[in-house]
């Protein structure tokens, strides 16, 4: 077995009470690609951080190259070779592309002024070790998210990096980004530099990577390669629990839609959409990330009022120019950036949930009856199973999957009739998402009219009744989940 | 080439200055009076000792801090520096009183460093109280009143003509004092701090993304300490330019600049949320304010209405960079989407 490169072994470090890491050990070997996987809160980001100088451990030893590593700096990691790429790319959006790949080597040079001339070759020299095409004067933040990374990995390239540890590198790029992603990744591996891959899906890491480790709760539960590892088993070392996957088949589905949309154009984003959507049904819609279809969710929702074309609710026409008009009409909204639309993150998980029926909330007299909202914030922690101790804590407070609950209670709580999920589960744990599948299908069942927006292809499938597609702002196809694969729908896509 | 210009108009600085060019002609057809050589004289003197406090905002405001002190701390400095100075009855020239001055600069503003920069605290609530405390102290412990006589080094200062600029037409004559040449020192050495020093790409760096400027190897707080002293240097150093051209030590009177400037300092472009801004834009906006303030009487407007036309401007001013910025942004979505 060859020398290995990053040797971690029987790890230890808590934050007062929690301890984030109980006993891991993470070996990788030099020039392979290596998938770190866990869910939310299992010590991914906490063993990452220690190996790059970050946070100091409180146990175990970590050997890079060879060389023990004892109390380290990042700058001292960075010296060694370990590139971290963190998911906010740490980049200076404020800053031009050129600066922001120069600025560390000129740190770096102990140099008290800067030269531009010097900025624009480092520059230069750092995109073109992967071929990366981009105006160097360009402000970081007018780029898209995929240009943003390939900055960020030319500049981790720049300091002779041994391991580049990317943290969930695919969470906000469409499908063709990622291969090109991946592309790179497989030229960096040529030229023997090693990767550290974060992620939670298995799809993804499966096709590109040699070896994984996956923690659970702070410990290591299983390591080994990668073709030994199968969708079953990862599920279960991810989780400790067994799923048994429910594919959804509908149920008690109403006669007369719900919910029709007819001719619907909004220019520049989606043309001609036509849909019908009955109680009881899922509805997927799926295409790729500018094929219009979150701006198609939007306008179901009033946020972004279509130009023309009809909307029927119950068969009779309505006018959907505002989130309130929608919620009259009884259609919830869960939108794709939970985070900076859906959650009051500051507030209270109880308060949270009440948003939306706040109006009901009242006694006879006008003024919030305090009782009832306990009463409502304890059923529905309890109806979705919502991990917390006190629905009085913030929302901050919750994991992702939990934080996607309280916004599904938020609107179960106002008797909803359609309710569209735009990307229900993105950046949500296996377990979580195993749950929030089975609360929707489980509403469906109960009558509701489910749409859920989304390109995550297994999910659309098992979950939804039909699937439309859309592709440059049009509907592309209609299928029955029952007789369509994945592939069916991805060259419709494209 | 045209690209250029296209680039040069998604960014603040042209627009401020359309809007001050058109101003000027406005006034200048209004009155006559604009384009004269005392008239330029008489704005560019108003403008020292703003000009040099808005060099300190933009340093506070691009490294993602405020600053609402420095009024306060450039009144105590100067202050305590011009009643010394006559209590010791000192008849040398300005410098002394200028190295004072600039050196109870540095301390105060490595209060307001310390808790900004070391202990992380926010810099608004920070400088709101270390404002009050300056306030209160030089109120207090100094029991300032007006000084009507300063030290005659200071008084000559103030006073010595520059350049000398004549109205032709109503013999009026103007003075620009040397304390200008302060201001052209200061903006010159500001340039080239933020420009083409590691320190000066380090301060947008906070202001851009603290964290990751902290992990690029920055010394986050030592820096926002820094600024926070070169702050109070610059700002007191106007405080003393401002005693000097007043031939006269008021401890108040420069309390309540410090919303103007920042309104100045942002209509030209320096974000609030910090990291984006130049130094250009600073001046411009800073100027446009000034402008304002001192063409009323060109206008026949009476002076008393003058906060109106700045809140005006104000308003107007920051609704047209809005308004384009949101437009840039657009055009930035639908670039990105023909690409792909």
């Amino acid at each position: 077995m060859a020398q290995s490169l990053l040797k971690a072994e029987h790890v230890k470090i808590s934050f007062g009470n929690v301890h984030a890491l109980r006993d891991v050990s993470l070996e990788i070997l030099p020039g392979e690609i290596h998938c770190l996987m866990g869910e939310n809160g299992c010590g991914k980001s906490t063993i990452i951080k220690i190996i790059s100088g970050v946070y100091q451990r409180d146990g175990g030893t970590v050997e890079f190259n060879g060389q023990k590593l004892d109390k380290i700096t990042p700058i001292d990691a960075i010296n060694l070779g370990i590139q971290v790429i963190y998911q906010d790319f740490a980049l200076f959006p404020n800053l031009t592309v050129a600066e922001n790949l120069a600025l560390n080597t000129e740190l770096a040079s102990r140099k008290k002024t800067v030269s531009w001339k010097n900025v624009r070759k480092i520059a230069e020299e750092a995109v073109a070790k992967i071929n990366f095409q981009v105006d160097m004067d360009q402000k970081v933040e007018e780029l898209s998210v995929a240009q943003k990374q390939m900055v960020a990995i030319s500049r981790a390239l720049m300091s002779n990096a041994k391991l580049i540890i990317m943290d969930e590198p695919t969470t906000a790029l469409t499908r063709k980004e990622v291969d090109a992603l991946f592309k790179i990744i497989l030229k960096l591996k040529e030229q023997g530099i090693a990767i550290l891959f974060i992620s939670h899906k298995l799809d993804e890491v499966f096709e590109i990577s040699d070896r994984y480790t996956i923690f659970r709760n702070g410990e290591m539960v299983a390591a080994g390669n990668m073709k030994e590892l199968d969708d079953k088993k990862f599920t279960y070392y991810m989780t400790g629990r067994e799923f048994a996957d429910k594919v959804f088949v509908a149920e008690n589905v109403s006669d007369k839609p719900v919910l029709e949309l007819k001719n619907l154009t909004k220019e520049g984003a989606f043309s001609d959409i036509s849909l019908t959507l009955r109680r009881g049904e899922i509805l997927g819609i799926t295409g790729l990330l500018d094929s219009g279809r979150t701006e198609l969710a939007l306008s179901m929702f009033g946020m972004l009022p279509a130009d023309s074309g009809e909307i029927l609710k119950e068969g009779k026409p309505v006018k959907i120019a505002s989130p309130r008009d929608a919620i009259n009409c009884n259609i919830g909204f869960v939108p794709e950036d939970r985070l900076s639309e859906g959650l009051f993150l500051t507030q209270s998980i109880g308060d949270n949930i009440i948003i939306s029926e706040i109006d009901r909330l009242k006694k006879k007299n006008g003024l919030f009856d305090h009782k009832k909202r306990d009463e409502e914030v304890e059923k529905w922690v309890k109806e979705l199973e919502i991990k917390t101790q006190n629905p009085d804590n913030p929302a901050t407070t919750l994991s992702g999957g939990n934080q996607q609950r309280i916004v599904l209670a938020k609107w179960l709580a106002c008797d909803l009739d359609v309710l569209i999920l735009n990307g229900p589960t993105v950046g949500v744990d296996i377990g979580s998402k195993h749950d929030i599948h089975m609360v929707l299908q489980r509403l469906a069942g109960q009558g509701l009219g489910v749409i859920i927006i989304s390109d995550d292809l297994p999910e659309v499938i098992q979950n939804c009744s039909r699937v439309l597609v859309i592709k440059d702002g049009r509907i592309k196809s209609e299928y029955d989940t029952q007789k369509v694969n994945e592939k069916m729908i991805i060259d419709d896509m494209m | 080439m045209s690209r250029k210009i296209k680039k040069a108009f998604r960014s603040n600085e042209p627009y401020i200055l359309i809007i001050i060019v058109i101003l000027g002609i406005f006034i200048q057809i209004r009155s006559g009076q604009f384009f004269t050589g005392n008239n330029i004289v008489d704005l560019l003197s108003a403008l020292i000792v703003p000009g040099l406090f808005a060099i300190a905002e933009f340093l506070a405001l691009i490294s993602g801090g405020i600053d609402v002190s420095f009024p306060a701390l450039a009144s105590l400095s100067a202050y305590a520096t011009t009643k010394m100075l006559l209590d010791m009855g000192y008849e040398g020239n300005v410098i002394v009183p200028f190295l004072i001055a600039v050196a109870i600069g540095a301390v105060l503003g490595a209060v307001n460093g310390f808790f900004i920069g070391y202990l992380n605290l926010n810099a608004m609530i920070v400088t709101l109280g270390t404002a009050s405390i300056f306030q209160g102290f030089m109120q207090g412990a100094l029991r300032a009143n007006q000084l009507s006589v300063i030290p005659s080094g200071m008084k000559g200062f103030g006073t010595a003509s520059f350049i000398t600029a004549t109205n032709k037409v109503n013999g009026l004559t103007s003075i620009l004092p040397y304390t200008f040449i302060i201001l052209v020192v200061v903006c010159a050495a500001v340039f080239y701090l933020l420009r083409y020093t590691i320190f000066g790409r380090g301060i947008y760096a906070i202001g851009g993304n603290a964290q990751s400027a902290h992990t690029a190897g920055f010394h986050v707080e030592r820096t926002k300490f820094l600024i926070y002293i070169i702050i109070g240097m610059i700002a007191s150093a106007a405080g003393v330019c401002r005693v000097c051209m007043m031939q006269q030590c008021h401890p108040t009177n420069m309390l309540g600049m410090e919303m103007n400037i920042i309104a100045g300092v942002v209509l030209g472009g320096v974000a609030l949320t910090g990291g984006a801004g130049t130094l250009t834009g600073c001046m411009l906006g800073t100027f446009l304010i000034i402008l304002v303030e001192n063409s009323m009487i060109l206008l026949g407007i009476p002076t008393t209405w003058s906060d109106v036309f700045v809140g005006l401007v104000i308003v107007i001013g920051v609704s047209l960079t809005a308004i384009q910025s949101a437009r840039s942004s657009k055009g930035k979505k639908s670039a990105a989407k023909g690409e792909a």
